[in-house]
C-alpha cells in the first residue's frame, strides 16, 4: 500500500518569532526553518507502517518555495522513498494546499494520507480535513494510535475529555497528534542516502490548481502583554489576597 | 447577514462551548440560527431554542448523527447551508474536525480559532502559538469560522424562544464507523468551563505527587485540574489534562499554577485567566511574569499548607 505524507517547512519550533515593526507579518528572514513537528510525526508513522510490512512505498510531498526540498530530503532521511515538490513562491493557504494535494493524490493513488494535525506557523488545523472533504474520503483526526487491518484503519483519536476510536475505510486521511509516536533522528548514513532518492518538482499550474488566497492578512501584532502582579511572602498572605483583594475564593 | 451556529451537544444538552459561539455570532450581527444534528436530540434542540439571541433551531435527527462523525455532520451542514453568510463552530476537537470539511465542500476558506470579530468579514486570530495576532479579512461569500470559547462570553441559556424546524437528516456517508469512546467521567467541572483551575507542572516530579499535591487542593477549591505539556510528556497525567496552545485553552476566574515554569506554549493556553496564582521555587520562572500573585516557595510545603488553611 502506498502512503502519501505531506510535509510543511515552517519556522523551527525553538525560534521565538518577532512581529515586524510595520505589522505586515512576522520576521522570518534569517531564522532557522525546519519540518513542522506534527509532519515529522506523520513521516515517522508512515515509516513504522513500512517497517511492519503494511506500507510498501512512502511518498513525501511539500508545497512552497524551492527550499522545501530540504524538508523533503529530511522526510526521506527519516525513511520516505521519494519526494514531490509543488514549487511556488505564492502564498499558500490551507484550501489551496488541499487542492494541490488532491491533484497529487489522484495521480499517485495512495491508500492512506497521513498529515500533521496543524502547522505551528499559521496554527490553522485545516488541511487534512479539507483534503478528506475534497476527495470524499473518511478522516481520523488528532490520532494517537493507528492500526491498519486490510481495507480499514482503526484509529484512536484525541477528543475533549478522552479518546475516541473509529474505523475508517481506506483510502483515508489521518492527522497526527503529539502522542502518536516519537520521531526518530535521521542518521548520517540515512541523510546521505536521502540525497540520492528521487525528488520531482511540479508547479501548481501543472496540477491545474488556482492557489489564489481567500484570506487577506490586514495586520499582525504582538498579543496584549499581561502585567505581572506581586510576590507574596507566604501562604497566609496569598489566601488573604485571594479572599479580600481578588475576591475569587 | 445570517449566522448558522453548529451546536456541540450530547443529544440532551448543549456543550458549554456552543454558548460562546452564539456570542461570537451575535458580534457578527444578523439573525442567529443553530443547527442541532444528533440522534434523539430533541433535548439539545430545546436547549438551543432557549438560548438568548437564537431565532431558529434547525434540528436534524437520524442515525447518521448518533456519534457526531464529522463526515456526516459536514454533509448535514452543507445540505442546510443555503442562505447563511456565516457558519460557526466551536474550536473544540469536534468543531476543528468538522469546520474545515464544511469549508472545503463549500469551496471557501476557513478562519480558525477567532478571538475577536472586527466586522462581518474581518477577524482576529492567533498564529505562532499565540505569539502574534493576525487580523484577517475573508473575500469568500460564506465565512466558515471556528471560535475560541474563552474569547467570547457565554450566551445566556434562557431568554430565547426560537422556533424549532425539523430538517431531513442526511444519510450516513459510510466512510467511517464509531467504535468506542473512553471519556473520563468525573465529578469535577470540565477544564474549559471551570471557574477555578489548578494545574500541575514538571516541578511535581511524578504522577504520584500530582495525585498527592494537586488533587487535594483542587478538591478544596472545587476546581478542575490541568497540567503543563511537560507534565503530560513526563507521563504524570493523560493528554486531555494539557493546558496550552497544543492542549486546552482556558480562562477561569482563578488559575493556580503549581510547579509550572511557564513555557510560552503554556502561557498561550491560560494567560486570559482573570486571576493567576503561581507557586514555584524558582524566582526567575517565566510564570511569575504573568501571575497576579506569585509565591516563591517549595510546592511540597506551600501547597499542603494552602490546602489546609483554605
Amino acid at each position: 500500500m502506498k502512503v502519501l505524507v505531506p510535509v510543511k517547512r515552517v519556522v523551527d519550533y525553538n525560534v521565538k518569532v518577532r512581529v515586524k515593526s510595520d505589522n505586515t507579518g512576522v520576521d522570518i528572514a534569517n531564522v532557522k526553518m525546519s519540518m513542522n513537528p506534527f509532519c515529522e510525526i506523520a513521516v515517522e508513522e508512515a515509516v513504522r507502517l513500512k517497517e511492519k510490512g503494511i506500507a510498501t512505498e512512502i511518498v513525501a510531498v511539500s508545497a512552497g518555495v524551492a527550499q522545501c526540498q530540504e524538508t523533503l530530503r529530511n522526510a526521506m532521511a527519516i525513511g520516505a522513498d521519494r519526494g514531490i515538490l509543488i514549487e511556488t513562491d505564492a502564498e499558500l493557504q490551507p484550501l489551496a494546499v488541499a487542492k494541490l494535494l488532491k491533484a497529487v493524490v489522484e495521480r499517485e493513488q495512495p491508500r492512506l494520507v497521513i498529515l500533521g494535525k496543524q502547522a505551528i506557523d499559521d496554527d490553522a488545523n485545516q488541511t487534512g480535513q479539507m483534503l478528506a472533504a475534497l476527495l470524499g474520503w473518511g478522516q481520523a483526526t488528532f490520532a494517537s494510535k493507528v492500526e491498519i487491518d486490510g481495507g480499514v484503519a482503526r484509529v484512536t483519536c484525541e477528543v475533549d475529555g478522552g479518546l475516541e476510536t473509529v474505523l475508517v475505510n481506506l483510502p483515508a486521511i489521518v492527522t497526527t497528534d503529539l502522542r502518536l509516536n516519537e520521531p526518530r533522528y535521521a542518521t548520517l548514513p540515512n541523510i546521505m542516502k536521502a540525497k540520492k532518492k528521487p525528488l520531482e518538482t511540479v508547479k501548481p499550474v501543472d496540477l491545474g490548481v488556482d492557489v489564489t488566497p481567500r484570506l487577506t492578512v490586514l495586520r499582525v501584532e504582538e498579543p496584549p502583554k499581561r502585567q505581572g502582579g506581586i510576590k507574596v511572602p507566604d501562604v497566609a498572605t496569598l489566601i488573604e489576597k485571594l479572599r479580600n483583594e481578588a475576591k475569587v475564593i | 447577514m445570517r449566522c448558522l451556529v453548529i451546536a456541540e451537544h450530547d443529544n440532551q444538552s448543549l456543550k458549554a462551548a456552543t454558548l460562546n459561539v452564539v456570542s461570537a455570532a451575535a458580534a457578527i450581527g444578523g439573525e442567529i440560527h443553530v443547527l442541532v444534528a444528533g440522534e434523539n436530540a430533541a433535548g439539545a434542540a430545546q436547549a438551543a431554542a432557549s438560548v438568548a439571541g437564537v431565532a431558529k433551531v434547525l434540528h436534524a435527527d437520524g442515525p447518521a448523527h448518533a456519534h457526531r462523525l464529522p463526515e456526516n455532520a459536514a454533509a448535514q451542514v452543507v445540505a442546510n447551508a443555503a442562505g447563511y453568510t456565516h457558519i460557526l463552530a466551536p474550536a473544540t476537537a469536534y468543531g476543528k474536525a468538522l469546520a474545515p470539511r464544511v469549508a472545503a465542500l463549500l469551496d471557501v476558506a476557513q478562519v480558525s480559532d477567532i478571538l475577536k470579530v472586527v466586522d462581518a468579514d474581518t477577524f482576529v486570530r492567533p498564529i505562532y502559538a499565540g505569539n502574534a495576532y493576525a487580523t484577517v479579512k475573508s473575500s469568500d461569500g460564506v465565512k466558515v469560522i471556528t471560535v475560541r470559547g474563552t474569547a467570547f462570553a457565554a450566551a445566556a441559556t434562557t431568554g430565547g424562544s426560537a422556533t424549532i424546524e425539523t430538517v431531513a437528516a442526511v444519510a450516513d456517508t459510510g466512510t467511517t464507523r464509531f467504535v468506542s469512546a473512553e471519556i473520563v467521567k468525573s465529578e469535577r467541572p470540565e477544564l474549559t468551563a471551570a471557574r477555578i483551575v489548578v494545574t500541575g507542572g514538571r516541578g511535581l516530579g511524578s504522577g504520584e505527587n500530582y495525585q498527592k499535591i494537586i488533587i487535594p487542593l483542587a478538591d478544596k477549591l472545587g476546581a478542575a485540574i490541568g497540567a503543563s505539556r511537560a507534565a503530560v510528556d513526563a507521563g504524570y497525567v493523560p493528554n486531555d489534562y494539557q493546558v496550552g496552545q497544543t492542549g486546552k485553552i482556558v480562562a477561569p476566574d482563578l488559575y493556580v499554577a503549581v510547579g509550572v515554569s511557564g513555557a510560552i506554549q503554556h502561557l498561550a493556553g491560560m494567560k486570559d485567566s482573570k486571576v493567576i496564582v503561581a507557586i514555584n521555587k524558582d524566582p526567575d520562572a517565566p510564570i511569575f511574569s504573568v501571575a497576579d500573585y506569585g509565591l516563591v516557595a517549595d510546592l511540597f510545603e506551600a501547597v499542603p499548607e494552602l490546602t489546609a488553611k483554605l
